[in-house]
């Protein structure tokens, strides 16, 4: 139990200093970087409170998939570094005070109202035999599969959007057209020209 | 012992600082996304933290949905700031004005 405790202790120290460097970091590289280990921990506090499926799922499709996405676009995006250094400072003092005193309402609302109500200590441990993902795949595929479907039509609606957005047709770009190609004829292409014969010199 | 309240207390520690990134960083488009992912972040940790105290795996589902949702925001949002960027070269919100909004 203490290992456990200590595990939680470091990930999530390592999680909020994560998430402090993707705030408060000049380089968007190194923001991308950083929220990509903060996913990291996240995943291993879900191991922690044994939601096994879910934590790799944020690995598989966060660090794997939109990160790399974002990723792409920041290095794509030739953001300049230098005039985005300026005027960081301004909204800074009220930015943290509003932080700080949601922290404190939110600290106060969990550990002052919620005592009794809540009750501590840890979640109960799974039963022997317990399979996390086969416990999710029996609710998702019959309790909320029309949920489940909606959720396909989201991803496709995506796509769709997603490359409507960034595909430009450019100007002046040499491109086969195949349906032309195929149905040229041959009187299209040779021009038979009547001319007398020349004479012989 | 780690149960529901240290869960819960990471989380919100989590969201306030993701608000409060996106209070500061007015300069880059990028960084307000990332600081909406992490707040959604935040989110799915209270959603794991009460199915796991409940014993209710319906939580675990919705977070599961909630990534669904945040991989489609992220790319249609990453979509409309390549566009952006291409029409006005600079991602910074405060010279998004043209709407005199």
């Amino acid at each position: 139990m203490l290992f456990q405790t200590i595990l939680f202790y470091t990930f999530a120290a390592v999680m909020l200093g994560a998430a402090l460097g993707v705030v408060f970091s000049r380089n968007p590289v190194h923001s991308v970087m950083l929220l990509v280990l903060t996913f990291f921990q996240a995943a291993m506090l879900w191991l922690l409170a044994e939601a096994e499926f879910l934590a790799i799922v944020l690995v598989l499709v966060y660090v794997g998939a939109v990160m790399v996405l974002f990723l792409f676009v920041v290095m794509m995006l030739d953001v300049n570094i230098e005039a985005a250094k300026r005027g960081i400072s301004r909204l800074a003092v009220p930015g943290i005070a509003i932080a700080l005193l949601m922290v404190v309402e939110l600290m106060q609302l969990i550990w002052l109202r919620g005592k009794g109500e809540v009750g501590s200590g840890g979640f109960a441990p799974t039963p022997e035999g317990y399979s996390n993902t086969k416990a999710l795949g029996s609710v998702l595929y019959t309790e909320h599969v029309f949920a489940f479907e909606m959720a396909a039509v989201i991803l496709l609606l995506a796509i769709i959007a997603a490359i409507t957005l960034t595909m430009r047709k450019r100007p002046g770009l040499k491109v086969q057209n195949i349906a032309e190609q195929v149905a040229v004829q041959a009187k299209d292409r040779v021009r038979i020209v009547k001319m007398d014969a020349e004479k012989k010199q | 012992m780690i149960g529901l309240e240290h869960y819960l207390t990471l989380a919100a520690m989590l969201f306030v600082l993701s608000v409060a990134g996106i209070i500061i960083n007015r300069r880059n488009l990028i960084l307000l996304l990332m600081c909406v992912e992490l707040m959604l972040l935040a989110v799915n940790f209270n959603f794991v933290a009460f199915s796991r105290y409940l014993g209710d795996e319906t939580g675990q589902v919705f977070v599961f949905f909630i990534l669904t949702v945040a991989a489609a925001e992220a790319a249609i949002g990453l979509a409309i700031l390549v566009v952006l960027f291409r029409n006005r070269r600079s991602i910074a919100v405060k010279e998004l004005n043209t709407l005199k909004g």
